[in-house]
């Protein structure tokens, strides 16, 4: 079995805007890459990364007007690879991540959905994802079945 | 975000030539396929061997895109490299849209 390569811990702040998740994400995979990890994981971690990125962007910092940071802080351990974002927007409605139930698509063409979907592709890639709240600051933390 | 088209006997080929379809462009992407398949009637084959990574916005663009063509015009999808491919299958639109590995499949089947 190949070894593979440790990180260290790391951390990442970008601006709390749309136009800054593409880099956000680059920074990232970047300090991910001496994992290296099969295609398919990597291409897992960066499609939950964009999608959990943008639901910040567009829910807990929708209303914030003020210039504000994203953090991004991971981690890998010999419990796996772990990915927090932390913002200072709106605190989660319930205190909880949406259960992210596929939208339906026993529907017209016409009347397929074109969003929604997020949730869903974060519960279904991640091993699993934790949010709290500290200090009016929202913690999202996701937990991926990659190990050393 | 650069689209570029093609012509074959009854079909419009419409090719990204951009690597990511996110939250970032979906609205170009969108508008842009827009005003490229907008004087068109043939169904439109969408060459996405060079996207790399498209997220749920991007699902939702070619979904909005699919919509706007209408219901008499397929949008068939073709050249869906890894993680573009594991977005359309964990929302389980690969069986909504006709999916091809590549674009010489895609015309094969069409002309049958």
């Amino acid at each position: 079995m190949a070894e593979r390569s440790n990180i260290q811990p790391f951390s990442i702040v970008i601006a709390g805007s749309q136009d800054a998740v593409r880099d956000g994400i680059a920074q990232t995979m970047a300090h991910l890459a001496s994992l290296a990890l099969p295609q398919e994981k990597a291409g897992s971690v960066e499609l939950v990364l964009a999608e959990a990125l943008n639901n910040t962007i567009e829910h807990a910092l929708a209303t914030i007007t003020a210039q504000t940071r994203i953090e991004i802080r991971g981690s890998y351990t010999a419990d796996g690879l772990h990915l927090t974002i932390i913002d200072q927007g709106k605190p989660m409605p319930r205190d909880t991540p949406p259960a992210g139930h596929a939208p339906e698509l026993d529907v017209d063409l016409q009347n397929l959905p074109e969003g929604g979907f997020g949730w869903h592709m974060i519960h279904a890639l991640a091993r699993s994802v934790k949010y709290v709240r500290i200090n009016n600051t929202n913690h999202l933390s996701l937990h991926f079945d990659i190990k050393p | 975000m650069e689209l570029t088209s093609s012509r074959e006997p009854g079909l419009q080929i419409v090719t990204v030539q951009e690597q990511r379809i996110d939250a970032a462009v979906a609205l170009a992407f969108k508008d842009r396929m827009r005003e490229i398949t907008e004087e068109g009637t043939e169904p439109v084959l969408l060459d996405l061997n060079h996207v790399q990574f498209i997220d749920s916005s991007g699902l939702g663009a070619i979904v909005a895109s699919m919509k706007n063509l209408g219901p008499d015009r397929r949008l068939i999808l073709a050249g869906l490299t890894t993680t573009v491919a594991k977005v359309f299958r964990l929302t389980r639109m690969d069986s909504v849209f006709g999916v091809f590995s590549t674009v010489e499949e895609a015309l094969a089947e069409i002309r049958v």
